[in-house]
């Protein structure tokens, strides 16, 4: 169960978290969907220990553990999972070794015996094969001139194998077209069980069509303003972001005009 | 008495005994070299191509005699080691050859592999055309001309190959405060060869180097030094290459020990259609200095030239690197790529990465780059975010961006040879290896 509670978090000064309050249980899927700008991406990297943006307010609870007092290192270990929304390119790296580091990494803190190469081979290119990458990527450096897809593809993957509690999914949408959503979306869905939750951040609903989200949430302005069912998403759809931007600011006016 | 003039008091008392005394072309040559050296001094920073990388602290100094060193035979048994295709073995040791701990394996008919020392006796004349003259460089390589008695001399008849690496080996052992040695490589029509330079040991010495290489028609010449002296030694080198028509020479640096190592590395290409490769890495740390200077003259139409260096700088060190590309105006559809990127490993490392292009030609593709940063925070935060830890992502970035140079060596023993060389010098390079 993760509990987010009055999360506070700034870049450089500039506060883009304002109080975000979320619960998540054990097995469940969130959408987190927002405008640009909206905070969307500052949660995925916060929750994931990026050091770059400050908590400056609020609690994150992880089964009994304060997440944020953790090196990023320590999360991933833990079983935290951060689909990256533009997965980086490392020349140098092969995809195979950063792959099994990972893996062992988490196996290690797990206490389970780390992967030799051949048991580590055996089990990548069965996963490899389900999310429909073709084994030259393993020998290739880390997302090295993978198109759009590869890299999504290459993050799936990295989920699959890393088997985490927690996962959450920045934008894995964006710069997809709709085969290649398709096979991530249904890399996601094989992973759905009752012990992993999952946070999945889109700017579109589209996503959501694939991935049957158990609630939905609108962030707006560095806050959850509205959370709701599927239905929301749709609601979304429908009429866009403006009247949520309309209401954040409304709120914001009314709130400021309080003696 | 300053050190000029120990230095020339020292050349005129060692003159009678170098091997090739008995030459007068030779004696001659050494003359006006030591004349020459004695004229200019060692470089200061006052000469532009000097300026990051003064030689004056050798007039204060007195050489000493190295006081303790790896011992000759196991430093190269060490070495065979890691290459288990054979090749052909030319040993020296401080500066002189040694036909003891030297294997040459079977060569193909027209090929010779021989001592310069040798050389002077059995093939004085091509020696000579190939030797190089005094006037036409730096003064510390005129002082490696006046000084110079061995060094290895190799021969290509035309159309022959030599299919194994063929492994010059520099031992500086003790009992030599300074050593000057000259190779001379001369390739004639289509022949090939791959010569691979070590330089390990060395202790507190000076050692200057010159490389001469002759690369005729359509032949294909692979350089690759590496230098892994002690971290007290001096290493201050040339590497001259005339390419002509159609003909290919790569040169891979990759220098990784020494207090201050020097690489001066020209090639010019003399013919039509000629092709060369400059790939270097340096590694520097603690209070080292390291300078690359670099010429490719294009000075004929339709020459390719690519040269892709790299510099890992950590501690106090200093990284200098100077890539100059000159286009005659008769090199026309030249196409020259240059790229040297540097990283800083320490907040007061210090990298110099100069790309200079004269461009005198209008129909050429040339670019160039350069660069001097950081680790990338967002390719060590990926790897965090994947459960590896900082220090080992650290690591393992720097590694990778070394390892971009290391990946142009061809030869498979000779990449995993260097891999091994990189990985020794680095921290946590046991957690990496493997990486192999």
């Amino acid at each position: 169960m993760l509990k987010i509670n009055n999360l506070h978090a700034a870049v450089d000064g500039k506060a883009i978290l304002k109080g975000l309050n979320l619960e998540v249980g054990s097995g469940e899927v969130h959408a987190i969907m927002g405008p640009n700008g909206s905070g969307k991406s500052t949660l995925a990297q916060v929750l994931a220990g990026r050091d770059t943006f400050t908590v400056t307010d609020g609690s994150v609870d992880w089964d009994g553990t304060d997440l944020l007092a953790l090196p990023a290192e320590e999360r991933a270990r833990a079983g935290l999972f951060l689909a990256f929304q533009y997965p980086v390119e490392i020349p140098g790296v092969s995809n195979a070794y950063f792959l099994k580091a990972a893996v062992n990494a988490v196996r290690r803190h797990r206490g389970l015996p780390e992967y030799d190469a051949m048991d580590f081979l055996a089990r990548v290119k069965a996963e490899m094969k389900a999310v429909g990458m073709k084994e030259e990527f393993l020998y290739r450096s880390v997302n090295e001139g993978f198109s759009g897809g590869e890299k999504k593809r290459n993050e799936v993957l990295q989920m699959a194998l890393l088997e985490p509690r927690l996962a959450v999914l920045d934008e894995t949408d964006s710069g997809l077209d709709i085969d290649a959503l398709k096979i991530v979306a249904e890399g996601v869905n094989r992973l759905r069980s009752p012990e992993r939750s999952m946070i999945v951040i889109t700017h579109y609903q589209r996503l959501l069509d694939y991935i049957v989200p158990d609630k939905v949430h609108v962030l707006s302005q560095g806050r959850i303003v509205r959370s709701g069912g599927r239905e929301l998403a749709l609601e979304l759809e429908e009429h866009g972001y403006g009247w949520i931007d309309a209401e954040g600011k409304a709120t914001k006016t009314a709130a400021g005009a309080r003696p | 008495m300053s050190e000029i003039d120990t230095w020339v008091a020292r050349q005129r008392e060692r003159a009678a005994h170098l091997p090739g005394a008995a030459l007068p072309w030779l004696t001659r040559r050494r003359a006006d070299a030591i004349a020459r050296f004695a004229d200019l001094g060692w470089p200061t920073s006052r000469l532009e191509a000097w300026r990051h990388t003064s030689l004056a602290f050798l007039e204060q100094q007195a050489l000493a005699a190295p006081d303790s060193a790896a011992h000759p035979a196991a430093t190269l048994a060490a070495l065979r080691a890691a290459f288990d295709d054979g090749g052909h073995w030319l040993v020296f040791v401080d500066g002189q050859f040694a036909p003891t701990l030297s294997v040459i394996g079977t060569l193909p008919t027209g090929v010779t592999v021989s001592a310069l020392s040798e050389a002077f006796n059995t093939a004085p004349d091509a020696v000579e055309a190939a030797f190089g003259t005094a006037d036409d460089s730096a003064s510390p390589y005129a002082l490696n001309l006046a000084l110079c008695g061995d060094g290895a001399f190799v021969r290509l008849a035309r159309g022959t190959a030599l299919e194994q690496l063929l492994h010059l080996v520099f031992i500086g052992a003790t009992g030599a405060a300074d050593s000057h040695l000259r190779n001379l490589i001369v390739a004639d029509a289509n022949s090939e060869a791959s010569i691979v330079e070590h330089h390990v040991g060395g202790g507190a010495t000076l050692g200057t180097v010159v490389t001469r290489v002759q690369a005729a028609q359509d032949a294909r010449i692979t350089h690759v030094k590496l230098q892994q002296q002690d971290a007290q030694a001096i290493h201050v080198a040339q590497i001259e290459a005339e390419q002509a028509r159609g003909s290919h020479f790569a040169s891979h640096s990759l220098s990784f020990g020494a207090r201050l190592a020097r690489n001066d590395i020209h090639t010019r290409f003399d013919g039509e259609g000629c092709e060369t490769l400059f790939n270097g890495l340096y590694h520097v740390d603690g209070r080292r200095h390291v300078d690359h200077h670099t010429l490719i003259e294009h000075a004929m139409p339709l020459g390719t030239s690519r040269e892709y260096y790299r510099g890992l700088v950590d501690g106090n060190a200093r990284g200098v690197f100077a890539g100059r590309i000159i286009v005659a105006q008769d090199a026309q559809r030249t196409d020259a790529v240059q790229r040297c990127d540097n990283l800083l490993l320490s907040k007061l490392a210090e990298a110099d990465a100069r790309p200079e292009l004269e461009i005198y030609a209008d129909d050429v593709k040339c670019a160039h780059g350069a660069t001097v940063g950081q680790i990338d925070e967002d390719a060590l935060f990926y790897l965090r975010a994947r459960g590896i830890d900082e220090v080992h992502a650290r690591q393992l970035l720097t590694y990778a961006f070394a390892a971009e140079v290391i990946e142009r060596i061809a030869h498979d023993a000779l990449r995993k040879h260097a891999r091994t060389a990189l990985l020794a010098r680095l921290p946590g390079g046991a957690m990496l290896e493997e990486l192999l």
